[in-house]
């Protein structure tokens, strides 16, 4: 007996000996030091060439989107971001000294940019793509340092406390979550591609963080390597693959992609809508064509560049011929709704036109889920989403759940050969109460 | 305040964003010939162009339309010639009446995009409007009308 617990004393003093270096390795490994303020008024000077820079690049990576509150002032944070672990809020990035980043040195901004950290040496969450923006040059994180510095109005708003449960409020886990989840090494340059290629790549990868969205996270929220750009759902939508794996009918060439960053839409793929109506229209939009351009190339090069324009023909014409209308369409509910409440505006003859998305081609029809179609019928686009100047009436309230499900099935039936949506009333059902 | 050009005139209306364009349009800046059918954009008696595409404006709520440019019955055409309206007179197209602006504005858009539709074109283009007088063959044929002067100038 006494033998038996020595024996088990001995190991519990080894169990705890091993958990106290493990918490102490850790807690050393986790902490960072505070960065000093910098004192009032010791800004360097910046380059208009640097500002003017920072602001592509503050575009590019759509800063304001998510450090802007409805309605609140420009960059002063509190955008609340529910995640599966709780709400969190955006920050203050004005450089207003007491509630934004006005104090932080330049080494603290960028270290921050790089390895999600705050000046106080707090970690942040990677609700702030930290992860990408590792990727970025220093030249480029500073330029977006000195827009900030000198073209955003100082705002004094406090940040709302975030709503995250226990353990999931003690930012230094955080640290954990970095040696597991991220590759925080900056874009290496692919000798065996082009400069163009690289430059694309160089922005995708980094400030233009699409993988934020485009590539699932796993249970603990972090983007999965080994399923780069496989599509993921975003607040209700779904962020199609940016891979051969995706769904469109037609596949994106380079031009389509840096036409659709460009303008909010392509004639044969579709618009950007949802969360992706601010990427363009408040963001990319901005960046000048070579760079939109790259990207283009870059992303053509992901999911394996366009078909050929006889090939592309043949398709939209097999679709077109689907548009006119048929007997059948006294029988059939979703026909009889699609002609009455779809056809009006969506009709094109031997080529379809801009504005005129032709609902055979496009992609939001071909995707492995129905959620972008019917977010887009029971809420339209407005000015902000898609091609700017033309919008399209919501139908939360003139159509129900089911007459709503029906013409989404009748097009996936009619106009693809994919197989149908399953319970797509219960699936319009919640879409519908996800923004009441 | 949402700012917005109606038949080219800048227009700010302070209403709640979620206002239908439609209410704005007639109680707001006071053009009635829009007219109001079922209110779920099933009929398109409400049809404007809002960037030169047909749309039903019962169901367009205000906030979707911040900064564009909108056309009603009123400015399609300066002089109220417009080749679609020009035909519906000629074959004394409407009956009653109400459906006509919208039905007008859906054949305007219909021949800037397909300046020679055929009956399979307009029938498809047309269906969402609906006449209560079934004044369909004399809209059919008042389409392929304007189609045909359209093409002689």
């Amino acid at each position: 007996m006494k033998k038996i617990m020595k024996f088990i004393k001995k190991w519990l003093t080894v169990v705890f000996v091993v958990l106290v270096i493990g918490v102490v390795g850790f807690a050393i490994y986790a902490y960072e030091p505070s960065i000093e303020l910098m004192p009032a008024g010791s800004q360097p000077n910046f380059e208009p060439e640097v500002i003017e820079r920072g602001r592509l690049m503050a575009a590019a990576g759509n800063c304001a989107s998510c450090h802007t509150a409805a309605g609140g002032p420009p960059y002063a944070g509190n955008y609340a971001m529910p995640t599966d672990f709780g709400t969190i809020f955006s920050t203050n990035i004005t450089p207003d000294r007491e509630q934004g980043i006005g104090g932080w040195s330049p080494a603290a901004f960028l270290r921050a940019m790089r390895t999600g950290v705050d000046r106080e040496g707090n970690h942040l969450y990677p609700a702030f793509p930290y992860n990408h923006y590792a990727k970025m040059t220093e030249a480029d994180i500073l330029s977006i340092y000195a827009y900030i510095m000198t073209q955003v109005e100082p705002a004094q708003v406090a940040q709302k406390p975030n709503q995250l449960p226990f353990p999931f409020n003690q930012r230094y886990l955080q640290a954990g979550w970095k040696l597991v989840s991220v590759d925080l090494k900056p874009y290496q340059t692919d000798p065996q591609q082009s400069a163009v290629w690289n430059r694309g790549a160089y922005l995708v990868e980094g400030v233009t963080h699409c993988g934020a969205c485009h590539t699932p996270r796993n249970v603990i929220g972090a983007e999965q390597n080994d399923k780069k750009f496989a599509g993921a759902a975003v607040d209700g939508w779904s962020a199609p693959a940016l891979t051969a794996d995706n769904e469109s009918l037609l596949p994106w060439s380079a031009a389509d992609y840096s036409t659709y960053l460009k303008t909010g839409a392509t004639r044969l793929h579709g618009v950007a809508a949802g969360p992706m109506a601010p990427v363009v229209h408040a963001g990319l939009q901005k960046l000048p064509d070579e760079e939109l351009q790259a990207m283009g190339v870059y992303l053509a090069d992901l999911s394996g560049n366009g078909l050929t324009e006889a090939a592309t023909n043949d398709i939209i014409g097999a679709s077109l011929e689907q548009n006119k209308p048929r007997q059948s369409y006294r029988w059939d509910t979703g026909e009889r709704l699609y002609a009455t409440a779809c056809a009006a505006c969506h009709y094109n003859v031997e080529q379809i036109a801009e504005g005129r998305p032709d609902l055979g081609i496009n992609s939001a029809v071909h995707l492995h889920q129905p959620d972008n179609l019917i977010q887009v019928i029971l809420d339209g686009l407005d000015n902000e989403s898609g091609i700017t100047g033309v919008v399209m009436p919501g139908f939360r309230d003139a159509l129900n759940d089911q007459e709503v499900a029906l013409i989404v099935g009748y097009l996936r039936a009619t106009r693809t050969d994919k197989k149908p949506w399953p319970e797509l009333t219960k699936k319009v059902s919640e879409i519908r109460d996800l923004y009441p | 305040m949402i700012k917005l050009k109606i038949n080219g005139r800048d227009v700010s209306i302070d209403a709640e964003p979620d206002t239908p364009l439609l209410w704005a349009i007639r109680d707001e800046v006071g053009l009635t010939g829009t007219k109001f059918g079922c209110g779920i954009g099933m009929c398109g008696a409400c049809t404007v162009h809002v960037g030169g595409r047909a749309t039903r404006s019962c169901i367009t709520p205000l906030s979707a339309v911040d900064g564009t440019e909108i056309t009603t019955i009123e400015g399609l055409d300066a002089s109220h010639s417009h080749p679609v309206q020009v035909a519906w007179r000629d074959l004394q197209v409407p009956q009653c009446g109400y459906c006509q602006p919208g039905q007008i504005m859906q054949a305007a858009a219909l021949l800037s995009d397909i300046p020679n539709p055929t009956d399979d074109d307009i029938d498809s283009v047309m269906t969402g409007n609906l006449c209560r007088c079934m004044t369909y063959p004399r809209i059919r044929q008042a389409v392929r009308q304007a189609a045909a002067g359209k093409q002689e100038v």
